[in-house]
C-alpha cells in the first residue's frame, strides 16, 4: 500500500510539472501563468478537483511514443467559484505547445459532457499552438467532437473562453462558438490564417498582434468581450463576471444581497437630458447612477460603443443592460451595434436574465457602406431578438425613439413588459425638422412657415403623450424615480411566464 | 428696512446673498441668463427674472434690464455681489434716477477708487503710504541712479510699457541700477518699440494683504482686521485667510487706522476693501481699494462674527452702524479655499461640463461652503470657474487647517476636473504651515507646474486599512451569493495582501462588530465604518479617529484619495499577490509622442496631414467644445507619422489624434 501511495504521489508530482520547471519558466518570462496557476487564480482556493491527470496520447508517430506527459497538455476538472459549480480546461502551452491531440479533446469533452448533466458553466482557458500535427486527423476529429459540444451546450449552460496565448486555425471556433470571449492584452491573438499565410495570399504586412491581439478584437472585429491587461486581472474579472450568470438555463440568475434600497432616488438624473436635442449626454452616466450599488460589467465596452450592453444588478438580481450612447454617432443604429446588442440580448433571454433597455435612438445610420454591407439583415438581427425573446423586458424612452428603430429598441410592439417614458421622451416616425420637409415639401422655400411648422409639429408629436394616448407607453416618469420604477417592475415580473410556439428553431437572419 | 431685493449677480455669491435677506425677512429677486434658468440661485430666490443670453455682455452687465426687472418686481435695492456691475457708477446713477437703492459705497466713492491716479493721489493725501517711486520717465543712467537712492535700495526698473516680465529688472545697488537701466531700455525698445523706463521700489517677498473696512451714513467707519491672500497663481487668488500669520497688532492697527483715513476721505458707506502691498520687514504700500464685497469676505465673518452682507443691507437703508471700532474683536482663526473648475495636474487648464457627482463637505459651525451649483448641474463656459468657496475655522491657525483638511477629503466632484488635491497639497506645504508666504510661492514651489507626485501620503498604514475593508467587504458580500454548492460555500480567508505603490503590504483582516480589524506590520489597526457598496466616501473611524478617504472602484483597482494624495491600490489573496509578482510590468504609453484631445469636444478640422513637419506653435487641430473654438498647437518640433481620428468626430477626453515620430 505504502509503494501505492509514494507511486501515486509521484504521478502528480510529475504531472504537476506539466513540460517542466524550464518551460514554465519561459511561461512565465512571457508573462504568462501556467495553466495550474491559473485555475488558482480562477477558482475559490482549494476547491479545484482535477480530473484525468493521467490521461496520455496514444500516439506512435513520428517518435511521439517515446514523449509523452501525463495530463496530455490540458488541466481539467471542476471547482467552485464563490461556492458555485464551474468546470473548468486549462491549456497547459509548457505540453507540446498545448496542442490539441486526441486525448486532449476528449478530456475537453468529457467535463462538457458533465457539464451539460449537472447544468454548470465551462470555462476554457485557452493557450495552444493547434493541432497535434503529428496525430493528424484524429486531432482534427478532437476539435470537431469539441465543436460540437460546444453548440449542444449553447443555451443550456454558460459557456466562457479566455484567450491567454496562441489561438489559430481551427481552433478559433471553440471559442467562437462560446457564450463570451475574454482575451488578455499582449499575450494571446486570434486568427483564422496567421501573418505569414495572410502575407503570402493578400500580401499585407500585417503582425499577430495588430491581425488578431486584444486590442483587436475588441475594438475592431467585436471577436472579444473584454481585453485585459495581464492573466490575472482577466482570470479575476471573471470571478466577477461569473457572478452574473445562472449555472444553466433552467435556473435563475443568482440573488446577491445589497444594501443600496431599490427606492433610492435621484434627482441629478433630472438635468442629465440637455435642453438641445442635439446635444449628446453620457447614457452610463444614468446606468450607473440606476444599478446596484455603481456597478456595471460592460460587454463589448470598445467595440461598437453607439450601444452599450452589459450586466449589473437590480435589487440584488442580475439584469442585462443595453442602452443607445448619443456620445457616439448620436447613439443611431449600424451594423456592428445591432450585432453587439443582438447577440447580448439572446444570451439574457437564453439564460433567464431580465433585460433593461434604455432608449435614445435618432435612427438607423444611412449611408452606401451600411447598405452594401447588409444593414437590413444586421439591424433585423436585434429586432428579431428582441421580439422572440420571453424574458422579462423594462424599457425606459429617454430621449429620441425615433422610426423603425423606435420599433426595434425593446418597444411594446414587441413584447415589452413595461415601457416607460421620461417626459423628454420624442416618440415619432422622425425628428421635427425632417418631418416637416416631407409633409409640408411645398413650403420648403419659405423658412418662416417651416419653422412654424416644425414648432408645430415638435408641439405635437415631440413628446411621450402620443404614445401613452395609445398605451404604447405604460406611464411617463420622472427621471430621478427611474431606479424605484424598474425594481419594480422587475418584482412584478419575476414569475413571468411566456413561451414562444413549439419548432425546431427559428430562422434569425444570419 | 426693505420688503425685496434683487441680487444683480449669478453663482455663488447671489445664493449666499439670497441666504442673508432670507433671514432678515426680506424677499429676494434673482436674475438669470439662458445659461442659467436651472440655477441654484434661481430655485433659492422668492422671484427670478430672465434677462437674456448666455455672454455676460448680454445679460448680467445690461444695466437696463436688471433696472427693468427692479421695476417688475417692486425691488426697492440691488446688492450687486462682486464683478459684473458692482462697481460700475453709471449702474448706480441709473438706479439712484429710478429712486431705488444700491447697496454698496455711494458713486463718489466708487469714482475716485475706480481710477488709479486719482485713488492714490487721494490716499496719499489721506497720509496712507503708497509704494516709493517715481513715475516719471527716466532721462538717462544718472537720473536712474539719483532716483533709485532717493527710493532707496532694491528698486525696480519698468518699462512703461511692459508686460509679462518683459523690460524689468531688479537693482540692489548703484552698479546693478546702471547695467539695469540699459538693459531695461533695450529690452523694452526690442520688445514694444517704446524704451520709456521708470523706476519704483522692489518688495521682496511680497504679501497681499486686504483690509476690511465698513462705513455707514451716519459718518462712522470702521475696520474689522485684516485677510491675507497672498497665495496666489498667476493672479487669481486660490487660499485666502484671517487674521494673517505674518501681521503684528502695531503693522494691523497702523494698516486699519490708514484704511479708515482712505474711506473717510471718499466718505465710504458700505463694506469696502483696501488692499495693501506688505513687504518682508512689514513696510506696507498701497494698491487699491475695492469698493464692493470681496470673494474672500468669509474669512472676515468667522473671525469677527459678523455677517457682512447684513451689515450692507442695514448700512443702505439708512441704519447706523450698531457698534463701535472697539467692540470689534477677532477671534480665532478662518480659511478659505477656493475650489475652480480647473485640471491642477494639466497646468489648471479651466475645465466645463456636468457636474455628474457634486458632494460638498457637511456644514458645521467650523465648515461653511460657499456654492452656486449641485449635483447634475453645469459649469458653464460663460461665467467664472470657481465652483465653490470652502471655509474653515478654528481657534488657532493649525486648527482651521486640520478642518480644511479634513473638509477637502469630503469634498468629492466628478464630471468636471477640480483643484481639490491642490488645494491639499498647499494645505500641508511646509511654507504654508508656517506662514512662510508670498505672492510668489506657488510660481517658486511648483515651477515645473503641480504633480501627483508632489503630495505622498504621510500615513500609508490608513490607506492600507481601508483598502483591505473595502476588499474584504466586497469578498463577504460575494460569499453571500445564492446557489452554491450545499455544504462546500464559499469561506472568505483572513490573510490577505494589499498592493499599493508597487509594494506588498500582507495583511490580517478579521471581521468584528461595526467593522474590521486590520493587522499589518505587527500593529493592529480597528476600522470601524457603515460604507457602502458604491458610495464614494469611506467615513468612519480608524482607532476611534474619524476619517473620510474617498474611494473608487475601478476594475481591479481601489482609487483612494485622501489628504490630497491619491493611490490605486489593488488586494489579492497572498497566492494570488505572488503569482502577480510574476505579471509584467507594462510602461504606460509614452504619451509625449501624441497630441492629446485637452477635453471632450467634436473635432472640426485637423490641419496637418501625414508625414508632415510641423514646427512648435503651430496649429494642429480644433477641437469644438461648448461653442467655443480651442485650437491645439504643437510643443516642440515634430513630424507627424499617424493622425488616429477624424474631421466630426466626437473626441473624450485624452483621446489621441495625432501620433509623432
Amino acid at each position: 500500500m505504502h509503494d501505492i501511495i509514494q507511486q501515486l504521489e509521484q504521478k502528480r508530482a510529475a504531472a504537476r510539472l506539466g513540460g517542466g520547471q524550464r518551460r514554465i519558466d519561459a511561461q512565465h518570462k512571457r508573462g504568462k501563468l501556467s495553466a495550474r496557476e491559473r485555475i488558482e487564480v480562477l477558482l475559490d482556493p482549494g476547491s479545484f478537483e482535477e480530473w484525468d491527470m493521467f490521461v496520455e496520447h496514444r500516439c506512435s508517430d513520428f517518435g511521439m511514443a517515446d514523449t509523452s506527459t501525463p495530463g496530455d497538455g490540458v488541466v481539467t476538472g471542476y471547482g467552485t467559484v464563490n461556492g458555485r459549480v464551474v468546470f473548468v480546461f486549462s491549456q497547459d502551452f509548457t505540453v507540446f505547445g498545448g496542442s490539441l491531440s486526441e486525448a486532449h479533446a476528449e478530456k475537453i469533452c468529457k467535463i462538457m459532457d458533465h457539464a451539460i448533466k449537472v447544468g454548470a458553466p465551462v470555462i476554457g482557458l485557452n493557450d495552444s499552438g493547434g493541432a497535434r500535427i503529428q496525430e493528424g486527423v484524429a486531432s482534427l476529429a478532437g476539435y470537431a467532437n469539441v465543436f460540437q459540444r460546444n453548440v449542444m451546450a449553447s443555451g443550456v449552460i454558460p459557456q466562457i473562453s479566455v484567450i491567454m496565448g496562441p489561438c489559430a486555425g481551427g481552433a478559433v471556433y471553440s471559442p467562437a462558438m462560446t457564450d463570451f470571449i475574454f482575451m488578455v492584452k499582449d499575450t494571446s491573438y486570434m486568427f483564422v490564417t496567421g501573418p505569414e499565410v495572410v502575407k503570402t495570399v493578400t500580401h499585407e504586412e500585417v503582425t499577430a498582434e495588430e491581425l488578431g491581439g486584444a486590442i483587436t478584437h475588441s475594438t475592431k472585429s467585436g471577436v472579444a468581450d473584454r481585453a485585459f491587461e495581464n492573466d490575472i486581472e482577466a482570470l479575476l474579472m471573471l470571478r466577477r463576471f461569473v457572478n452574473y450568470l445562472p449555472a444553466n438555463n433552467r435556473e435563475k440568475p443568482p440573488f446577491r444581497p445589497t444594501p443600496d434600497p431599490a427606492d433610492r432616488q435621484d434627482f441629478s438624473l433630472d438635468t442629465l437630458i440637455p435642453d438641445n436635442p442635439n446635444k449628446p449626454y453620457d447614457m452610463k452616466e444614468l446606468i450607473l447612477k440606476v444599478v446596484d450599488d455603481v456597478d456595471f460589467f460592460e460587454v463589448q465596452p470598445e467595440n461598437a460603443k453607439n450601444i452599450i450592453t452589459g450586466f449589473a444588478r437590480m435589487d440584488g438580481w442580475p439584469v442585462g443592460i443595453v442602452a443607445n450612447q448619443p456620445m457616439v454617432l448620436a447613439g443611431c443604429l449600424d451594423i456592428k451595434s445591432s450585432i453587439k446588442a443582438a447577440r447580448f440580448v439572446r444570451f439574457c433571454d437564453a439564460f433567464n436574465i431580465p433585460i433593461i433597455t434604455f432608449v435614445d435612438v435618432p435612427g438607423f445610420m444611412p449611408g452606401t457602406a451600411q447598405e452594401y454591407g447588409g444593414i437590413i439583415k444586421h439591424g433585423a438581427k436585434l429586432l428579431y431578438a428582441y421580439a422572440e425573446c420571453t424574458v422579462p423586458k423594462v424599457t425606459v424612452i429617454t430621449r429620441k425613439a425615433y422610426g423603425g428603430a423606435y420599433d426595434v429598441m425593446s418597444s411594446k410592439h414587441l413584447r415589452g413588459d413595461v415601457n416607460f417614458a421620461w417626459p423628454t421622451a420624442e416618440i415619432a416616425v422622425m425628428g421635427p425638422k425632417g418631418a416637416v420637409e416631407i409633409i409640408f415639401r411645398q413650403d420648403i422655400g419659405d423658412a418662416a412657415k417651416i419653422a412654424e411648422r416644425t414648432e408645430e409639429y415638435r408641439r405635437k408629436f415631440a413628446n411621450p403623450f402620443i404614445a401613452g394616448h395609445r398605451g404604447f407607453i405604460d406611464d411617463v416618469i420622472m427621471p430621478h424615480g427611474t431606479r424605484k420604477r424598474i425594481c419594480r417592475s422587475l418584482a412584478m415580473l419575476r414569475e413571468k411566464q411566456l413561451e414562444n410556439p413549439w419548432r425546431k428553431h427559428g430562422n434569425i437572419p444570419l | 428696512m426693505f420688503k425685496k431685493i434683487l441680487i444683480a449677480n449669478r453663482g455663488e455669491i447671489a445664493c449666499r446673498v439670497i441666504k442673508t435677506a432670507r433671514k432678515m425677512g426680506i424677499k429676494t429677486v434673482a436674475v438669470y441668463s439662458e445659461a442659467d434658468k436651472d440655477a441654484l440661485h434661481v430655485e433659492m430666490a422668492d422671484e427670478a427674472v430672465f434677462i437674456g443670453p448666455p455672454p455676460t455682455a448680454q445679460s448680467y452687465l445690461v444695466m437696463e434690464r436688471i433696472v427693468q426687472a427692479c421695476k417688475d418686481t417692486g425691488a426697492e435695492a440691488v446688492h450687486p455681489g462682486y464683478g459684473f456691475l458692482s462697481e460700475r457708477p453709471a449702474f448706480c446713477e441709473m438706479l439712484e434716477k429710478e429712486g431705488i437703492v444700491f447697496i454698496g459705497p455711494k458713486v463718489r466713492a466708487i469714482d475716485a477708487m475706480g481710477d488709479k491716479i486719482t485713488s492714490k493721489k487721494l490716499a496719499k493725501e489721506a497720509g496712507v503710504s503708497t509704494v516709493p517711486g517715481h513715475t516719471d520717465i527716466i532721462r538717462d543712467t544718472a537720473h536712474a541712479l539719483e532716483i533709485a537712492r532717493e527710493i532707496g535700495y532694491p528698486v525696480m526698473l519698468k518699462a512703461s510699457a511692459g508686460g509679462g516680465g518683459k523690460g524689468m529688472r531688479v537693482a540692489w545697488n548703484d552698479a546693478e541700477c546702471a547695467d539695469g537701466f540699459e538693459r531695461a531700455t533695450n529690452e523694452a525698445r526690442s520688445s514694444f518699440g517704446d524704451d520709456r523706463v521708470f523706476v519704483e521700489k522692489y518688495i521682496e517677498e511680497p504679501r497681499h494683504i486686504e483690509i476690511q473696512v465698513l462705513g455707514d451714513s451716519h459718518g462712522n467707519i470702521l475696520y474689522l482686521g485684516e485677510r491675507e491672500c497672498s497665495l496666489q497663481r498667476r493672479h487669481q487668488k486660490v487660499i485666502e485667510e484671517a487674521p494673517s500669520p505674518f501681521l503684528d497688532e502695531k503693522t494691523r492697527r497702523a494698516m486699519g487706522e490708514q484704511a479708515v483715513a482712505l474711506a473717510r476721505a471718499v466718505d465710504y458707506q458700505s463694506a469696502g476693501t483696501v488692499e495693501f502691498i506688505v513687504d518682508a520687514k512689514r513696510n506696507f504700500y498701497f494698491l487699491e481699494m475695492n469698493t464692493r464685497l470681496q470673494v474672500e469676505h468669509p474669512v472676515t465673518e468667522y473671525i469677527t462674527g459678523l455677517d457682512l452682507v447684513e451689515q450692507m443691507i442695514r448700512v443702505a437703508a439708512g441704519e447706523p452702524l450698531a457698534f463701535k471700532q472697539d467692540d470689534v474683536k477677532l477671534k480665532g482663526w478662518a480659511i478659505e479655499a477656493r475650489v475652480y473648475a480647473e485640471d491642477p495636474f494639466r497646468n489648471f487648464l479651466p475645465s466645463i461640463g456636468r457636474l455628474v457627482k457634486y458632494m460638498p463637505p457637511q456644514e458645521t459651525e467650523v465648515v461653511r461652503v460657499d456654492t452656486g451649483v449641485y449635483e447634475g448641474g453645469e459649469v458653464s463656459m460663460y461665467y467664472d470657474p470657481m465652483i465653490a468657496k470652502l471655509i474653515t475655522y478654528g481657534a488657532t491657525r493649525d486648527r482651521a487647517i486640520a478642518h480644511m483638511r479634513d473638509a477637502l477629503n469630503e469634498f468629492f466632484i466628478r464630471g468636471v476636473q477640480h483643484n481639490i488635491s491642490f488645494l491639499a497639497a498647499l494645505m500641508v506645504h511646509t511654507r504654508f504651515m508656517t506662514g512662510r508666504i508670498s505672492t510668489n510661492m506657488i510660481a517658486e514651489e511648483y515651477p515645473h507646474g503641480f504633480h501627483a507626485a508632489d503630495v505622498p501620503h504621510d500615513d500609508p498604514a490608513l490607506l492600507i486599512a481601508v483598502a483591505a475593508f473595502l476588499h474584504r467587504s466586497y469578498m463577504d458580500r460575494a460569499a453571500k451569493i445564492s446557489g452554491q454548492m450545499l455544504g462546500h460555500e464559499r469561506k472568505v480567508k483572513n490573510d490577505w495582501v494589499v498592493l499599493m505603490g508597487g509594494q506588498s503590504h500582507p495583511v490580517h483582516i478579521e471581521l468584528v462588530e461595526g467593522g474590521y480589524d486590520v493587522v499589518y506590520m505587527g500593529e493592529n489597526y480597528q476600522v470601524r465604518s457603515d460604507w457602502q457598496f458604491g458610495q464614494p466616501l469611506f467615513k468612519g473611524t480608524l482607532n476611534g479617529t474619524d476619517i473620510c478617504i474617498q474611494v473608487e472602484r475601478r476594475g481591479m483597482h481601489y482609487r483612494l484619495f485622501h489628504w490630497g494624495s491619491q493611490a490605486d491600490v489593488m488586494v489579492m489573496s497572498p497566492r494570488v499577490a505572488e503569482l502577480q509578482a510574476l505579471m509584467p510590468e507594462k510602461a504606460p504609453p509614452d504619451l509625449s509622442k501624441f497630441l492629446l484631445s485637452p477635453m471632450p469636444g467634436l473635432l472640426t478640422k485637423l490641419a496637418v496631414q501625414v508625414g508632415q513637419e510641423v514646427k512648435a506653435g503651430e496649429e494642429l487641430a480644433v477641437i469644438e467644445a461648448m461653442k467655443m473654438e480651442n485650437v491645439l498647437r504643437a510643443d516642440q518640433d515634430a513630424k507627424v507619422v499617424k493622425i488616429l481620428a477624424t474631421t466630426g468626430e466626437s473626441l473624450a477626453v485624452d483621446q489621441a489624434i495625432i501620433e509623432f515620430e
